[in-house]
């Protein structure tokens, strides 16, 4: 995973509640067994006509915020599937924050893993920023990790809270499997006291 | 010792290492896997010169890719192709035993693991996959993860995670006729909202869980995920042992009534206290319909599509607005006016025989509206020959209902069973949301019972006035 410290880009205001996993990658583009190359089909049934040519409504689409990698969006983002693909969405495309009143559980644990930042600002915060990301073009938001900092170019400057080990994984780019392994010594005791009930598979056959 | 939930007592069971400042290292008593969110997984084992740590403790199967037409014929999109060998390779690769397409075993996973007794009380369980909230319904605590930590459970059997804050929802008194475990969780939704749950675990309480089958459980425990919690549990109980015990891979003789020993010390201790807590009367439960894009966006099946200007909140207004938009329902429409194109009678919310029954009762001796194609689609195949052996594939046939093979089908729009753009479909799946049974496809969640009484009717019907109780 690559370190994240801090981050400047074009705000993209999403201004929806609720946006589901099926909203930001149709399963049926989940039979891939690639793990990049979603960017294409991120919000696929908003970005595209049902002729498959470019929404010109949608906000990715708006020339102003095609650069855009900070996404600001509603509340409960990403609820739903579990589907990893839409946080590898999300980044695929370029998105390297999410800002949101809040994230669904299993979403925010499947960016952290792949480097997503999710940054949690209050409500009344995010319908500012929506309003100012609407009708300021080009609109940027500083994003600093290690000062827990958002900080617009107007001087406006939001601290956010993050939980601390995801904090110290995502400013070293740590390989949460690697860190896990270290514990084997542990894991040995623990697998000696576990009960006899449990089931157990026979492997293939 | 002081006082513990359910929840409280299986996690700290569960805890290899605690670290100051650490998420917990919880070990994973069985990792059940499928084929959309493992490819990568296995991948990533293989580019980290890495094993799968306890092929024991693992378990795959296919179900989401799977076409359910007779498995004779060959899956014609090859990009499911595709994924589904590469599970078929995967496994036996890593050691790790699978339930193919030709298995008698084969089913959506979520119906699967209780059915073969891979889910038991006190367990702790992951998939990749958010339905599996189900197996919450014995005792377990279970919950989906992402395609990463799929291959960190693979590579160590274990899983960082932070405590979850625990939420009781306690329901009392009983259901009313014609009502069922979905509508009492649609009715929980609806009360919570899609985000109540958020950074809890559920426990459900009181006695109208108490008083459902080990199947109600599960479909109830099963959109816990869609009330924004990852888990949902009900403590063991008679019921829940009556289910387990003699399963496949359940315990026997002395190893079960030393596992029946430790789970009769599993129910929340007297005195222990919740984070939140949330009631509800289950009198307040009527056959619901959702109308929206989201699973809390529902009515009485007696009322009728609500109306934007309603809503106070410019904010909600719009989310009304949109979701009528993509729904093409009008304010005010009585919900029994809806007409439907579609009926889904299938998915790890409603496919084990219980459910086929329910919807079979309402279907024998009628049948299914010209207007309506309708789908029956047993969970698993155990549950299919169940159901076989019981004649309902005769009632459903003798109805104008096809009958299928096992897999997830029409819930979530990635093998042949799909909605077409505008199509309405009565579904007794999980999620509403847009495009979720295909690209511009319509769902109204409700139950079985209901599903099958709308494609006898052509539109919704208030089973309660139409028989339900026959």
């Amino acid at each position: 995973m690559k370190p994240f410290t801090n981050h400047t880009g074009v705000a993209v205001p999403f201004d929806r509640a609720d946006v589901d996993t099926d909203l930001i990658i149709p399963a049926r583009f989940l039979k891939r067994i690639e793990r990049t190359g979603y960017g294409d089909v991120l919000f696929q049934s908003l970005r595209y006509l049902p002729d498959g040519s470019p929404n010109p409504e949608f906000v990715l689409n708006r020339p102003q915020y095609r650069e855009g990698s900070v996404l600001v969006a509603g509340r409960n983002f990403g609820c739903g599937s579990s589907r990893e693909h839409a946080a590898w969405a999300l980044q695929d495309y370029g998105f390297l924050v999410v800002i949101a009143p809040s994230f669904a559980d299993i979403f925010s644990n499947n960016a952290a893993q792949i480097g997503l930042l999710t940054v949690v600002l209050p409500e009344a915060r995010i319908r500012e920023i929506l309003e100012t990301a609407s009708a300021r073009e080009g609109y940027q938001l500083t994003v600093d990790l290690e000062g827990q900092t958002v900080v617009d170019g107007f001087g406006r400057r939001d601290r956010f809270e993050i939980d601390a080990f995801k904090r110290h994984c995502l400013l070293n780019g740590l390989d949460p499997i690697g860190l896990t392994l270290q514990h084997e010594a542990e894991l040995v005791r623990f697998e000696a006291g576990r009960p006899d009930w449990m089931p157990r598979v026979a492997a293939e056959g | 010792m002081t006082a513990r939930t359910l929840v409280e007592k299986i996690w700290d069971a569960h805890v290899v290492h605690r670290g100051d400042g650490e998420p917990d290292l919880l070990f994973v008593d069985m990792h059940l896997v499928h084929e959309v969110t493992s490819p990568q997984a296995f991948e990533g084992l293989r580019i980290h010169h890495r094993r799968v740590r306890r092929p024991d403790l693992t378990f795959a199967v296919l179900d989401h890719n799977v076409p359910t037409w007779p498995r004779t014929q060959p899956i014609t999109d090859p990009i499911s192709k595709k994924q589904i060998e590469a599970l078929e390779r995967n496994a036996p690769e890593f050691g790790v035993r699978l339930e193919g397409l030709l298995s008698q075993r084969q089913g959506i996973v979520h119906i699967i693991g209780p059915e073969l007794g891979l889910t038991l009380p006190g367990m702790l369980i992951v998939c990749g996959d958010s339905h599996t909230a189900t197996h919450g319904a014995l005792g377990a605590l279970a919950f989906g993860i992402g395609t990463s930590e799929v291959e960190h459970v693979l590579a160590t059997q274990m899983l960082p995670q932070r405590r979850p804050k625990t939420m009781e929802i306690r329901v009392d008194s009983a259901l009313p006729p014609g009502t069922t475990p979905k509508d009492l969780i649609l009715g929980i939704i609806r009360k919570i909202g899609v985000g109540g749950g958020m950074g809890h675990v559920v426990e459900y309480t009181g006695s109208t869980i108490r008083a459902l089958s080990m199947e109600g459980r599960m479909t109830v425990c099963n959109m816990t995920i869609e009330g924004g919690a990852r888990a949902g549990l009900i403590a063991p109980d008679d019921t829940t042992l009556a289910y387990s015990e003699g399963r496949p891979y359940a315990p026997r003789g002395a190893a079960w009534a030393r596992a029946v020993e430790y789970w009769r010390g599993l129910p929340t201790d007297p005195g222990a206290s919740y984070d939140a807590r949330v009631e509800l009367d289950a009198k307040t439960i009527e056959p619901f319909v959702t109308w929206g894009t989201n699973p809390s966006q529902s009515e009485p099946v007696t009322g009728r599509v609500p109306d934007p200007d309603a809503q106070s909140d410019p904010r909600a207004r719009a989310a009304v607005e949109r979701a009528l938009a993509y729904m093409a329902l009008r304010p005010g429409t009585p919900i029994q006016e809806i007409a439907v194109d579609r009926v889904f009678i299938g998915s790890c919310t409603n496919a084990r025989i219980e459910d086929l029954r329910a919807a079979a009762r309402i279907a024998e001796g009628r049948k299914v509206n010209p207007s309506v194609r309708a789908l029956v689609v047993p969970g698993s195949q155990q549950v299919k020959a169940a159901a076989e052996r019981e004649g309902l594939d005769r009632i459903f046939l003798g109805a104008g209902f096809e009958w299928r093979e096992a897999g997830c089908s029409m819930c979530l729009g990635m093998n042949p069973d799909i909605l077409g753009p505008g199509e309405r479909c009565a579904s007794t799946s999980n999620r509403n949301f847009e495009g979720r049974q295909g690209p511009g496809g319509r769902t109204h969640l409700v139950s079985p019972p209901m599903a099958a009484a709308a494609a006898i009717a052509g539109h919704f019907v208030d089973i309660r006035a139409w028989g339900g109780e026959r």
